[in-house]
């Protein structure tokens, strides 16, 4: 077992931010672990543009956001970053175990900053009357399928859920040549920033439901058309209100759930709704010197925000490891 | 054309356990399964439940085999590695009129020889599920229910058998079935195939098949059961198998537990409109909700992370077991509805007698091979034990699966064994069942299994042709 001043889980635009930032402060022995081949996170698969506008007053896509953080940490000697690096167990003394091709290793760290990201919330997890059959994708998985292993996932789609991911995947749909029949929303608005209404949906004249839900997926093999039906206040479905949409791929995009399993592990409470830890202030656990920044404290609606409460995790565990060492 | 001894149709539990069972003799056996792999239909979604045969009139073969089957299931388990839980179940009375129903339960079961039996007062009740209703009275106590994987259970069976010599051909639906000349002549999607001997073992296509046959005297009608798995974290909501009690169709909303921990809630119980529908429903899981919490209030909506609904193969009320008279050679395996699972091994041996009373001479093999290695899983591991093993083969610890914590090396191994569609390998390792049902790793499964199958990526399927994941891949243009 190793020990180190601080370890940073998760080398995406957060944990980048924060390694820089702890850095700045005067850390000087900061692993920082990537379970991916490359640091960026999910930034990597976001090849539209709009990333950076408020934090390098420009728009870059998601690779060059997450590039200009990259190289900056590469350049810097005193933060070491292990790729294809998985964590995997987590003790409330911050020992961290995680696995390494041909390697199980464990660290005991000083100061630790969870930056672990979310995940989508699944068609599993909003029961999808109906049939399970191949061509239902989170949003996330399709944006993958189609910008990093070059597959288009289907060629009719409908989308479920309108928060900014299945805004930005109807447009990427159409762009691959397939057709979006449709985004269904069961709000009376729109998730997503209006932007991304106006550019994803309005330019390519793609029908917005909102109000609406899908009451049924049809299909045994494949996804053959899904069953939309309007919804009251209180969001019971309107008798006589359905109508059928003809597609082979149903993409699901109905929120995002922090990753926060390990922190659990440890014995830090989460709050039972959003998978949020249960906190005092920004980025902090009930764990003394154990952070959480980005996307795995709350999800957040644009990166450049990630980066900018990231940077003060940073600070955060700076100061703690300062304290802690004028402590002794 | 090949010619066998003996040909099983179905690669459910119920032709798994003949095959295993059967390949202790020197006989050519050979399989035929319809769909792309085993266990693809009525054997991979249900309870689970390895019933104590508490449910079940004491005149009824079910009930005798199930009673037969709970015995023989732990030495199989032991044998092929399939990991077995004995829980114990408990049948939740609600008022005086129930409690009186369940000493007649207790009476019906000790006739079948279910052993262990007791009535727990309310007191006892507390104790043992706290989270329990407090309406509960009493409960009858069966100590012999347990869980299993049924999907892991079905591949180690067939894994076993073929070991053994057996020969399983997915992909080989039964077409016609010829019966001239003493032997039989199996008309399939891959070609004939020929036996003195067959077992119709189809599941919910069992009359279908006994009328290719010339056999019509039983219709099979699927009855839907939808079952909602809620998330680890509610582990330890209940300790045993929580029945409520049955009435006259089924056993009622369950609260139970998967092999891998997580409580499920279910099955319901509608007759479906065809053998092929899947779906589950807004009702289904009203039904659901409604009786799980009748015995843990506590269960909510927002815990349900997957669900699934299965088809029970009725034809009637009993199992149907028996050599047909009118077509000599033929022993027909049908109506394997609940508990057909539990009952498999037990059934295997009574297949295995109206087999010997056709005329089949069972010679024993010298050197039958009655196990299977254990497949070692990463995340239940000790430490040192995971260390050993990724040092061992560093494919270990290249995580596919987050969520699971299932490695490359273990995927791999999945289409080894038999695994070719994306399913396959879920039932397998788990790879795509956790918290994010595949969202992180199905590109990378995708890629492995083409890569092991040698199939263009837009060959990888979900469960076979027809279901496809992707269309159309950038590479190929
Ligand atoms: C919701 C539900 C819950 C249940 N819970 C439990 C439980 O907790 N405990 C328990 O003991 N039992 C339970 N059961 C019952 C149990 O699942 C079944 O009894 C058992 O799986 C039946 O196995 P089988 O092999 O007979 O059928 P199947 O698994 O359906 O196997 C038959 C096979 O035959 C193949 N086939 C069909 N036609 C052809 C053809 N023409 N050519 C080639 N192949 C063909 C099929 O593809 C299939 O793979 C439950 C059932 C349901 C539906």
């Amino acid at each position: 077992m190793s020990e180190r001043e601080l370890v940073i889980v998760g080398g995406g635009p957060a944990g980048m931010a924060a390694a820089l930032s702890a850095y700045e402060h005067g850390v000087r022995d900061i692993l920082l672990l990537e379970r991916d081949q490359y640091l960026g996170g999910i930034l990597n698969q976001c090849i539209h543009a709009g990333f950076g506008l408020n934090y390098f007053k420009e728009s870059l896509t998601g690779p060059e956001y997450a590039l200009r953080f990259a190289r900056r940490i590469t350049d810097i000697k005193g933060i070491d970053v292990s790729l294809k690096s998985f964590a995997v167990r987590l003790t409330p003394d911050k020992t961290l175990t995680y696995l390494k091709p041909g390697r199980v290793e464990k660290v005991k760290a000083k100061a630790l900053i969870m930056a672990t990201g979310c995940r989508e919330k699944t068609r599993e997890m909003v029961h999808i009357a109906g049939t399970r059959p191949a061509g239902i994708f989170s949003a996330g998985l399709a944006q993958k399928l189609i910008n990093i292993e070059g597959l288009l996932p289907g060629k009719e789609a409908v989308i479920l859920g309108s928060g900014d991911i299945g805004l930005i995947m109807a447009r990427r749909f159409i762009l691959e040549g397939a057709r979006v029949k449709g985004v269904v929303e069961i709000r009376e608005q729109s998730r997503g920033l209006t932007r991304n209404v106006v550019q994803c949906l309005d330019d390519f004249d793609i029908p917005l439901y909102l109000r609406h839900k899908i009451s049924r997926v049809r299909g045994r093999d494949r996804v053959e058309a899904v069953d939309v039906a309007r919804v009251d206040d209180r969001i019971e479905q309107v008798p006589g209100s359905e109508f059928t949409l003809e597609c082979d791929t149903l993409l699901v995009s109905v929120g995002l759930i922090p990753e926060n399993e390990l922190i659990e592990m440890a014995g830090v409470p989460l709050d039972k709704k959003t998978n949020s830890p249960l906190s005092e202030g920004l980025n902090e656990t009930s764990i003394p010197g154990l952070f959480v920044c980005g996307n795995a404290f709350k999800v957040y609606d644009l990166a450049d925000s990630v980066s900018t409460d990231s940077l003060e995790a940073g600070r955060m565990a700076a100061v703690y490891l300062r304290q802690k060492g004028e402590g002794r | 054309m090949k010619a066998y001894d003996v040909i099983i149709i179905g690669a459910g539990v119920t032709g798994a356990a003949i095959a295993r069972e059967l390949s202790r003799y020197k006989l050519r056996i050979a399989v035929l399964e319809k769909e792309e792999e085993y266990a693809f239909g009525v054997s991979k979604s249900n309870s689970g439940i390895i019933h104590p045969g508490t449910q079940n009139s004491h005149c009824s073969l079910k009930g005798r085999l199930c009673v037969q089957g709970n015995r023989l299931v732990r030495k199989i388990a032991r044998e092929l590695g399939v990991d077995f839980k004995q829980t114990g179940e408990l049948i939740v009375a609600f008022n005086g009129e129930e409690t009186g129903r369940l000493r007649e339960l207790k009476r019906e079961a000790e006739m079948l020889g279910v052993p262990g039996l007791r009535i727990l007062n309310k007191r006892r009740l507390v104790e043992k599920e706290p989270n329990l209703s407090p309406e509960a009275v009493a409960a009858l106590y069966a100590p012999t229910a347990g869980i299993i994987s049924p999907y892991r259970l079905v591949y180690d069976l067939c894994e076993n058998a073929l070991k053994n010599g057996v020969e399983i051909h997915t992909g080989c639906a039964v077409k016609a079935v010829g019966t001239a000349g003493g032997e039989f002549s199996v008309l399939t999607a891959k070609g004939e195939f020929r036996s003195r001997f067959l077992v119709n073992a189809a599941g919910l296509f069992a009359d279908d098949v006994a009328a290719m046959c010339g056999i019509n005297d039983f219709r099979i009608t699927p009855r839907k059961g939808e079952e909602f798995i809620l998330d680890k974290k509610l582990e330890n909501i209940s300790r045993h198998l929580l029945f409520p009690l049955p009435n006259k169709i089924s056993k009622g909303v369950l609260v139970i537990k998967t092999a891998d921990g997580n409580p499920m809630i279910g099955p319901t119980a509608q007759d479906a409109a065809d053998k092929e529908d899947l779906g589950t429903s807004d009702a289904g899981l009203k039904e659901a909700l409604d009786g799980a919490r009748r015995l843990v209030p506590s269960i909510d909506e927002k815990d349900i992370i997957a669900y699934f609904a299965g088809l029970r193969p009725a034809a009637g009320d009993d199992f149907i077991i028996r050599r047909e008279e009118k077509v000599p050679g033929l022993v027909t395996v049908a109506g394997i509805q609940s508990p057909g699972l539990t009952a498999a091994p037990a059934a295997a041996l009574m297949v295995r007698g109206l087999l010997r009373d056709c005329g089949l001479v069972l010679k024993k093999k010298l050197f039958f091979r009655p196990r299977q290695s254990e497949i070692p899983h990463l995340f239940s591991l000790t430490f040192k034990a995971a260390e050993r093993l990724v040092k061992k083969d560093p494919s270990y610890g290249d995580i596919v699966c987050r969520c699971e914590m299932v490695s490359a090396k273990e995927v791999r191994d999945a289409v080894k064994r038999g695994a070719c569609t994306m399913d396959g390998i879920k039932f397998r390792t788990r790879a795509q069942a956790g918290r994010c049902h595949g969202s992180f790793c199905t590109a990378r499964i995708m890629r492995i299994l083409a890569q092991e199958r040698k199939l263009p990526l837009t060959g990888v399927s979900k469960r076979g042709k027809g279901s496809e994941l992707v269309k159309k891949d950038r590479a190929d243009v």
